[in-house]
């Protein structure tokens, strides 16, 4: 049950980790000092044998104990030297990509927060969280130590091997045959991990889809009693990912096993020859034995390639994953120009919109002028797309036919902040963050004064804050649950005041609000609405009151507007929607004509 | 955290004290993350442990043949250098005396054995270890998730979803990270050590003992990692969790965010986040960058030494060259170990931070315990519900509900308005117990909900909330939440009671079309649709609406209210309302002020009565129709 996208099966392939290249130029100096330091380690590693090998033959051999001091000393400073490189590596590389890391997960952000509406409700979150944790680690990985090894591990292969063939040809030959299964196994492993290793991420982000759910819905689970229910889907999911999990541990291992084979292999055909070698003085004991330790030098790096392989691999695939974001470009961006006296003079010009994954448009042609200052009261049955039009006006949906213009200007042309300056929508949803009751409601402008703030309070009706502990400073739980729905409303509600934009748009924001407080509400906010544009989704009446003209959604188009009471005498879409209200069985009789 | 908390100025710059930057998050009773951190004091707390231990309890016998294939696979491998030194030692002389090759062939046909050996066990130990690490991995997946979702509503209010999500994410990953190249890395190289160091006395007393010499050093060095990275993973625990925090709010509210130009704040705050989660990586990568090299340095300056004096008794015969040769290919592989277990070391330090935290949610109680003796509702639930003197309060000290006493006689239709903040909400909640009273007693058909169990009482009572949260999944998904079982027909039924049928048929996939991310693609009303019919498909006894038709335009509450009066016959229900249209349905009417009962009694009664509180609301709605 994914619902993410998938972008054709992208090519998981090295370039998706080359095209991150950029993010690897600030570290430069310091990944060149890496790698210096890291070859230098190698080369000691390597050497370190050799001097064991003079010591051997020199001082032991040929009974020349002077010579014993000085090769021991060089040994033991090489290896002081070894580690020192490892520190210096070790440290530079820490640095390096840590702020790789970093900076990819910053750059993932802004694009995401730049990615409009219509990307977000296709997205699950749990695959974006997972792409900015799971995969940036599985990059961080790759690019510090993997890539590194990588490149070290075939550097020391090929040097050790060099080595060898120079210190005994004939048996470094067969050494330098054992690298042919070697390659041709990890090509092989490749092509199957990199099936294994993209499905695996695919579904741990599945899985941190429904791990979110279960602790947004909560409320939900709860009160259906259905957590049995929630917890068998996600124990179906894990048990998804466990399989194929599985299925990733016995590829490997069975890759693995063979790497370490491969020069065990090497290490009994050199024995054997190398031993009869020396018994017919083809070559010295003191060779044979810093052959063999140059060679079991050789398990490590080698059987080490798989992992590291693996590590490629999941790099790759997790750059894939995280290039999908970085290649969809946002389609809504702004234009240039800015309005230097905004008025807010509001027009739809037979505007349209469809939803790109549904052929019926929910908006076919609408037209509406809401006049500076005017207020114009939406009305509409439920998903008639009243949401819709108000969120073509700040942008979070471009319209896919027509115009939407803001002092004759078309919205698409006005920089992107601007626009949603001069906008600023209630929503009907109040959205609110688990931040302080002051951060949720100077959202959209951070720079106001206190004096702003309780003005917008004030006109919400949201004083209630004053009397939460810490006041102004009391952190709001998670989506405002710590408060109740029509507290919840007037933040959201104050929120947009506080903007003070030219226009303001209230998507059926009274709804949780009692009639008592509805009513204050509208009064504090008829002041607000006297020289602010307004556009205003209503379901009740008493909220059309607040607008100067009224305007019925139906079908996709504005049918009607006109006055609240013209229109319920004249329109008999609009009684059944607003006039009924008035007909209660009950009290019938008390209502008047 | 101070209690002053000044407006940060928009840009602020990256350097911030961590008090500053953390005022946008506002202040609150208590951190349910800090609160579950208390209770595990210190680096692999008592809960870690005891967790450990619990997830490996299992698996004893598996890891002790584990361990078998292990001392086989390392027998052999350890073996090898031993075998060569035979064959440079014994093998050589006869082939230079007498062109004889046999003993040769002999060791060399049991290196041959040794490499065989090493690889079957090598693969065997891997697909095993492998299947347990994520046994143990399914095992923690699924106690963590069962353990939120049995965990109350209260912890989840404070604890927010980010962080169980983190929990549930990144540190669940970082055990996996430990599991994968744990067993492997910790129990071959604990084998190389001890068989190494044996190996080596065994081959050269003297020469093993200078070896050895640097046990303490090493000793000491672990110890002190072991010290610095408990405390620095710690942090990074917390500060990966901010980073997830924040992303998924940010991404949750994305159109707000977006429409109120949040974006340079939230990337501001984020950054910040983003930094902090660095700069905690990077204490503990630098301690790494310590303890390696440090491994590393030990085991070359023991290298080095040994050759000095290995090469010195050399030179005196006390020892032959083949046993100067293995001595040095065995410390070689002391130390290559070392730092393998040292790379394991890092990763269980991170993970066992990890487990730390998991350990703590899980030591969490949930505040709405199951009963230990859970009373059964015989003879079906007749749904009378009472609050007998029931007091609340979520803060303490700050008295929401004061003093409740309410009964909603079986098959009563209640409506309960009043002012918003009024705790209408509050009670609902009560009476499904998502929280407990404070005092006071809430009852079903005359039993305490604190002696039922929880899938009776859910069974008989269904709230439908304010916020009525959609799961990914088809329409069709949604709706049977209510009761999974339902046939298509029960689905059908239900939403074309309710009036739904139309819109939902009208979708590209009818019923199975995908809702999208929490229901993206529905319209508010058509969520709250949804809601309804799965609440309606759930068949409770005791039906609990709260403002569950406010985002319906009239006509179509209309049409769920005519589905209500046939559904609701006979059943107990409350409805939170502040629509009057929506009261009218009601048997009785409660008018609630600051947690207390106002009013009560029926409708037209209380409208008659004039004066009364209803009766404003009343006059207060005709006038909004006027
Ligand atoms: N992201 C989406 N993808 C496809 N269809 C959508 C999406 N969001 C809303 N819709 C559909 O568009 C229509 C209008 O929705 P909306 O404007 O929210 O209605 P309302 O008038 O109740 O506010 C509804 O039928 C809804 O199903
Ligand atoms: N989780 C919570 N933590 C703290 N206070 C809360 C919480 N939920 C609600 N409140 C407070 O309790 C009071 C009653 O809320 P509620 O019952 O939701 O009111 P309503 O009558 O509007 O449904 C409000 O003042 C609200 O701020
Ligand atoms: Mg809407
Ligand atoms: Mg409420």
């Amino acid at each position: 049950m994914m619902t993410t996208p998938e972008a054709a099966d992208p090519p998981a392939g090295i370039h998706s980790l080359w095209r991150l290249r950029g993010y690897l130029r600030p570290h430069v100096a310091a990944l060149s000092i890496m790698a210096a330091a890291a070859v230098a380690a190698v080369g000691l590693t390597i050497t370190i044998p050799l001097v064991t090998k003079a010591i051997i033959d020199g001082p032991i051999t040929d009974r020349d104990l002077g010579a014993l001091l000085p090769l021991g000393l060089l040994a033991l400073g090489l290896g002081v030297l070894e580690a020192f490189l490892i520190w210096v590596r070790r440290w530079v590389q820490s640095n390096a990509v840590l702020g790789l890391e970093t900076e990819i997960r910053h750059d993932l952000y802004e694009r995401l927060q730049e990615l409009p509406m219509s990307f977000h409700t296709r997205w699950e979150s749990g695959q974006l969280l997972s792409r900015a944790t799971q995969d940036l680690s599985s990059i961080r990985r790759f690019a510090g130590f993997g890539l590194l090894f990588l490149v070290l591990n075939i550097l020391q292969v090929t040097v050790v091997t060099g080595v060898l063939l120079h210190l005994y040809w004939p048996l470094g030959l067969v050494v330098a045959a054992t690298t042919v299964p070697v390659v041709w196994l990890s090509m092989r492993f490749e092509k199957a991990y990199v099936v294994v290793s993209r499905r695996v991420q695919d579904e741990q982000g599945d899985l941190a889809t429904r791990a979110e759910e279960g602790a947004v819905g909560i409320r939900v689970i709860k009160s259906f009693g259905r957590s049995e229910h929630v917890s068998e889907q996600y124990e179906a999911a894990a048990r998804t990912l466990y399989a194929t999990s599985m299925d990733k541990v016995r590829l490997s291992a069975r890759f693995f096993t063979f790497l370490e084979v491969i020069p065990n292999c090497a290490v009994v055909i050199v024995l054997l020859s190398g031993a009869i070698g020396v018994g017919k003085g083809l070559l010295t004991p003191g060779e044979l034995v810093a052959f063999i330790t140059l060679l079991l030098s050789l398990v490590w790096p080698v059987a080490s390639l798989g992992v590291i392989l693996a590590m490629a691999q999941e790099a790759m695939t997790s750059s894939a994953r995280i290039l999908e974001i970085f290649d969809i470009e946002p389609d809504i961006v702004g234009g240039t120009q800015t309005i230097a006296e905004p008025r807010g003079h509001l027009r739809f010009e037979g505007v349209e919109f469809a939803f790109p994954d549904s052929d019926e448009p929910v908006l076919r042609g609408v037209d509406l002028e809401i006049r500076p200052g005017e207020t114009v009261a939406l009305v509409g049955a439920t998903g008639s797309g009243k949401t819709v039009l108000t969120a073509l006006v700040p942008r979070l949906f471009d319209v896919t036919g027509g115009r939407v213009t803001i002092d004759g200007v078309d919205v698409r042309e006005l920089d992107l902040g601007h626009l949603r300056s001069l906008v600023a929508t209630a929503f009907e949803e109040p959205t609110l963050f688990s931040m302080s009751a002051r951060e949720n409601l100077t959202l959209g402008r951070a720079d106001a004064t206190d004096a702003e703030v309780e003005q917008a309070l004030d006109v919400a009706q949201a004083d209630f804050v004053h009397d939460l502990p810490w006041g102004l400073d009391t952190r709001v739980g998670e989506q405002g649950l710590s408060l109740s729905g029509g507290q919840r409303q007037r933040l959201a509600l104050a929120r947009a005041v506080l903007a003070q934009p030219k226009i303001l748009v209230l998507d059926d924001t009274l709804s949780a609000l009692d009639v008592h407080t509805e009513k204050l509400v509208e009064e504090a906010l008829q002041r607000v609405l006297a020289d602010t544009t307004g556009l205003i989704v209503a379901h009740r009446a008493s909220t059309v009151l607040l607008a100067d003209r009224v305007a019925l959604l139906q079908d996709g188009r504005i049918t009607h507007v006109g006055d609240h009471r013209e229109l319920l005498a004249t329109v008999p879409a609009y009684r059944d929607l607003l006039g009924s209200d008035a007909d209660l069985p009950v009290l019938e009789d008390e209502v008047p004509a | 955290m101070t209690t002053e908390t000044p407006e940060i100025p928009p840009e602020t710059p990256p350097e911030v004290p961590v008090d500053e930057t953390t005022s946008w998050r506002g202040l609150a009773e208590v951190d349910a993350d800090e609160a579950a951190e208390r209770m595990t004091a210190g680096t692999l707390g008592g809960g870690s442990k005891r967790l450990l231990r619990e997830l490996l309890a299992p698996y004893k016998r598996a890891i002790q043949v584990l361990i078998g294939i292990v001392v086989l696979e390392n027998a052999a491998r350890l073996a090898i250098p031993y075998l060569v030194k035979e064959g440079i030692d014994t093998g050589i002389p006869p082939i230079r005396e007498h062109d004889d090759l046999e003993p040769l062939l002999v060791i060399v046909g049991i290196v041959l054995v040794a490499t065989i050996t090493q690889a079957l066990a090598r693969q065997l130990f891997l697909v095993r270890s492998g299947q347990i690490g994520q046994d143990i991995l399914f095992e923690i997946r699924r106690r963590v998730f069962r353990h939120f979702q049995a965990l109350s509503p209260a912890f989840h209010d404070g604890y927010t979803s980010g962080r169980v999500i983190s929990r549930q994410t990144s540190d669940v990953d970082a055990i996996y990270e430990m599991l994968e190249t744990g067993f492997d890395g910790l129990v071959t190289a604990a084998l190389t050590l001890v068989g190494t160091a044996g190996l080596l006395l065994f081959l050269d007393v003297k020469l093993g003992l200078v070896a050895l010499t640097c046990g303490p050093f090493l000793a000491w060095l672990t110890m002190w990692f072991r010290r610095e990275s408990a405390k620095s993973y710690k942090v990074t625990r917390e500060k990966v969790a901010l980073v997830i925090v924040h992303f998924v709010e940010s991404m949750g509210g994305i159109r707000a965010v977006q429409a109120f130009r949040r974006e340079p704040r939230n990337q501001e705050i984020f950054d910040d986040v983003n930094d902090q989660y660095r700069r905690a990586n990077l204490v503990a990568f630098r301690l790494v960058a310590w303890f390696m090299p440090g491994i590393r340095l030990i085991g070359n300056v023991t290298i080095g030494v040994v050759l000095l004096y290995g090469g010195y008794r050399a030179y005196h015969g006390d020892v032959t060259v083949g046993v100067l040769a293995a001595f040095l290919l065995y410390l070689r592989q002391f130390f290559e170990p070392m730092m393998e277990i040292s790379q394991f070391y890092n990763t269980f330090q991170s993970a066992s931070a990890a487990l730390d935290k998991l350990a703590g949610v899980l030591d969490e109680e949930p505040s709405v315990p199951e009963p230990t003796d859970p009373v059964e509702l015989s003879g079906g639930v007749g749904g009378e519900l009472r609050f007998d003197h029931v007091a609340f309060e979520y803060v303490a000290g700050r008295p929401v509900l004061p003093d409740l006493d309410l009964t909603v006689p079986a098959g009563q239709t209640l409506a309960l308005v009043g002012t918003t903040g009024a705790g209408k909400t509050t009670l609902a909640k009560l009476a499904t117990r998502f929280y407990d009273p404070t005092a006071g007693r809430v009852l079903l058909d005359g039993t305490d909900l604190r002696d039922l169990r929880t899938d009776d009482l859910r069974d008989a009572v269904v709230m439908v909330t304010q916020e009525n949260y959609l799961f990914s999944g088809t329409i069709a998904d949604n709706i049977r939440f209510g009761r999974p079982d339902a046939t298509f027909d029960e689905v059908v039924a239900a939403t074309t009671a309710l009036g739904a049928h139309d819109f939902i048929s009208a979708m590209p996939d009818g019923y199975d079309t995908d809702v999208a991310n929490s229901g993206g693609r529905l319209s508010a009303g058509q969520r709250q649709l949804v809601a309804f019919a799965r609440a309606f498909l759930a068949d409770p006894a005791v039906l609990i609406l709260d403002e569950a038709t406010s985002s319906l335009d009239v006509p179509s509450e209309r049409l769920v209210q005519q589905a209500l009066r046939t559904v609701l016959a006979g059943r107990t229900a409350v409805i939170i309302a502040h629509r009057l249209s929506t009261v009218e349905i009601a048997d009785r009417v409660l008018v609630m002020e600051h947690g207390r009962i106002v009013e009560d009694g029926a409708p037209a009664d209380l409208v008659a009565g004039g004066g009364g509180r209803y009766s404003e609301l009343h006059e207060a709605w005709l006038e909004s129709l006027a």
